[in-house]
């Protein structure tokens, strides 16, 4: 035992994944296998499940309503799939504006001095200190209409003697929009950073010696390079962004919901535990195809680990 | 059109320290490389070598002085508009392309035509010897193979100028011997202006038309090989390129470029060329090659013959490396071996009392710096 342990490569993995895959399969197997039997099992009217083989909480989930106006038996509801195309185009702006700013800021904190550089990495990571649901509690403080922000323009167009009404900033998808992209911009900023910081001085030297001119370096040389840390980060951005409801409950209010919120009320508000489930299940498949399709195209960003 | 590919006229690069002070890389430079010239950069590490070389490439500007190519003063010109091109120490490929993208990339920056970009693209890797590794990625060739990407993708944009900052330096021995001679034809066959730097003096010797020894951010000497090595201006030349004996004196006198130096430990005057400036008074140092100096076993002549004794003696084939203790000095002298004989006698013995001749038309008489 003791001497494959110390010849045998594959079976040192073996013994080093163990603790990770009794995790796993405890945490996230098992209670996953749990969630698809209630999915497909009714709600009791006293908010208990009763285990069977039903679809109709898809069938509710894709729009197919029993309860209908104008005498119908059945009809289509939209709002479920309102709320997932909201959950998906939500996620899609988030990912696309952190790209758009993260990229540059990892940019200037990669080709800044190495002595500042661990600086700038650590003011990236100060706010991740805080609890997550405090950071959104901050905006929400920030953003009410009688917050930080009206106020300090009340007290600006006072001092010039116009009249203000107060910005309905919070329970807006604006609002939600600026908190995510606010609690997982520094999930973009590290992966990205890692990338270019791997691009040495002497590649872009190359380019411009061969005739690139800085806009022509990064599109040919910086982008393509970087692109593994781009790939890591909008996994670890998008994914998040399907799930979470903190956000959208404090800074959404009942304006902007989510399958996150979705979720989260079938088990704590409606009491219907499957329906949860379902929601949850869909929310699962949704994500994990946007996801292959995009890793197919892109690549894991497996160079950023190997190179 | 000028007659010099590269000009640096009185060039200064000072870096700022760490410690907050100046650093001169380069120290009031001024070099002219003709047109079609290999011409070598050598001198010691941290000489300023690379920082010359990356002021003509433009990836640097110089504090003072002016960088000239091909009759162009430079001046903050940025690296992409000039007619220059790199072959760097690091290689530099795009890890992201293959081979064939890699070379192609340059002219793809010139919006050369796709036809002429393949064309020119696989001359170049044949020049290289990389024909057929087009699609290969930079991973999938030896460090050779990779040296060679990074050469072909510099000539085929056929600059004006190639910088050579080191090339072979990561090859073994044997490859660089090789890349040495295919570098030499390589740049006879396209008549481009090779600024090479290395801080190996047999390969600036073997394959430079010219040579710039550098020191401290200075050029010491400039010439030919042949120049560098039989006329080297100042001591430090002389020790840097090749193997010299030196003795140390007062200049006695100095007459028609030759001069005598009253050597005090031997009590005698040696008589040599003068090389370099040195002037009546000074001390000046006695540089001889070991393979220049004639052993014999009777003084021959009365003047630059020195009776010593053999403290050691190595065998090294061609020639026998004899050390030779006069009056305290250890004086090297590489006897080639003309003879065939088994008999160890034939090649000097430890104890031995033996002459030295110094020939004055082999002996230089320089500055003692
Ligand atoms: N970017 C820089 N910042 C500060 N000092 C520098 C910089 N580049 C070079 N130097 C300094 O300038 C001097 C010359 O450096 P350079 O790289 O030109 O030497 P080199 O002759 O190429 O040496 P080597 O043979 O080791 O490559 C060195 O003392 C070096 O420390
Ligand atoms: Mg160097």
């Amino acid at each position: 035992m003791l001497k494959r342990l110390r010849e045998n490569k594959a079976f040192q993995g073996t013994i080093l994944a163990i603790p990770t895959l009794i995790f796993m399969v405890g945490l996230l197997i098992i209670p996953l296998i749990l969630t698809a039997i209630i999915s497909f099992g009714t709600r009791s009217p006293d908010g208990n499940v009763i285990y069977g083989f039903s679809l109709h909480n898809y069938a509710r989930i894709f729009g197919i309503s029993s309860e209908c106006q104008n005498g119908k038996s059945i009809c289509f509801d939209p709002l479920y799939m309102q709320i997932l195309g909201r959950s998906l185009s939500l996620a899609f702006n988030t990912t696309v504006l952190v790209i758009l700013m993260a990229y540059p800021l990892s940019y200037f904190i990669a080709r800044s001095h190495p002595r500042r550089r661990n600086t700038f990495l650590f003011m990236v990571l100060v706010p991740l200190w805080t609890n997550f649901v405090i950071r959104v509690y901050a905006w929400m403080m920030l953003l009410r209409t009688q917050g930080v922000i009206n106020g300090v323009i009340g007290w600006v167009a006072g001092l010039l003697g116009l009249h203000f009404v107060p910005l309905e900033m919070i329970y807006t998808p604006g609002a939600v929009l600026v908190g995510m992209i606010y609690e997982f911009l520094p999930f973009m900023i590290l992966p990205i950073f890692t990338s270019l910081e791997k691009i040495e001085t002497p590649l872009y030297e190359a380019a411009a010696d061969l005739g690139a001119n800085p806009f022509r370096t990064f599109l040919r040389v910086t982008l393509p390079l970087s692109m593994p840390g781009v790939v890591a980060g909008t996994i670890l951005v998008f994914i998040p962004v399907m799930g979470t409801f903190i956000v959208s409950d404090l800074l959404g209010g009942k304006q902007v919901i989510l399958v996150g919120n979705l979720i989260q009320r079938q088990f704590l508000d409606a009491r219907d535990p499957t329906f949860g489930s379902a929601a949850s299940l869909i929310l699962m498949v949704m994500t994990l195809i946007v996801t292959y399709f995009y890793t197919r195209k892109f690549g894991f960003g497996e160079e950023i680990i190997s190179a | 059109m000028s007659e010099f590919a590269v000009e640096l006229q009185d060039v200064i690069k000072q870096f700022p320290t760490p410690e907050g002070g100046q650093v001169f890389a380069v120290n009031h430079v001024s070099m002219q490389i003709k047109n079609g010239e290999f011409f070598s950069m050598l001198g010691s590490s941290g000489c300023g070598k690379t920082t010359s070389l990356r002021m003509i490439a433009g990836f640097e500007w110089p504090t003072e002085g002016e960088v000239v190519i091909a009759g162009t003063p430079q001046g903050h010109t940025p690296p992409f508009k000039r007619p220059v091109n790199t072959v760097f120490q690091s290689y530099a490929l795009f890890q992201h392309m293959t081979v064939f993208q890699n070379v192609a990339f340059g002219l793809e920056m010139d919006h050369v035509a796709k036809s002429e970009v393949n064309d020119r693209v696989g001359k170049s890797l044949d020049m290289v010897q990389l024909s057929g590794m087009g699609k290969r990625f930079p991973k999938q060739l030896s460090g050779g193979q990779q040296q060679r990407v990074a050469l072909a993708r510099a000539i085929v944009k056929t600059p004006k100028v190639l910088l050579l900052d080191e090339p072979l330096g990561a090859l073994d021995l044997k490859l660089r011997k090789e890349m040495q001679l295919e570098l030499k034809a390589l740049q006879q066959r396209l008549g481009i202006t090779f600024v090479y730097v290395t801080h190996d003096q047999e390969e600036a010797l073997t394959m430079s038309d010219r040579i710039a020894v550098m020191s401290f951010g200075k050029v010491l000497q400039m010439g030919t090989p042949v120049e560098i090595y039989e006329r080297p201006n100042c001591k430090f030349v002389a020790d840097f390129i090749g193997t010299s004996n030196f003795l140390h004196g007062t200049v006695k006198s100095v007459e028609n470029g030759k001069a005598s130096v009253y050597i005090q430990e031997l009590d005698a005057e040696v008589m040599g060329l003068v090389s370099g400036d040195i002037s009546v008074g000074e001390t000046a140092a006695v540089s001889i090659r070991p393979e220049k100096i004639r052993l014999s076993e009777q003084s021959a002549f009365n003047q630059n013959c020195f009776e010593g004794v053999v403290s050691s003696t190595t065998y090294i084939g061609s020639d026998t490396h004899v050390y030779v203790n006069v009056k305290g000095n250890r004086i090297k002298v590489w006897e080639q071996n003309k003879i065939s004989s088994l008999d160890p006698k034939a090649y000097y013995s430890v104890g031995q009392k033996v002459w030295l001749t110094l020939f004055p038309e082999n002996t230089l008489i320089m500055a003692d710096k």
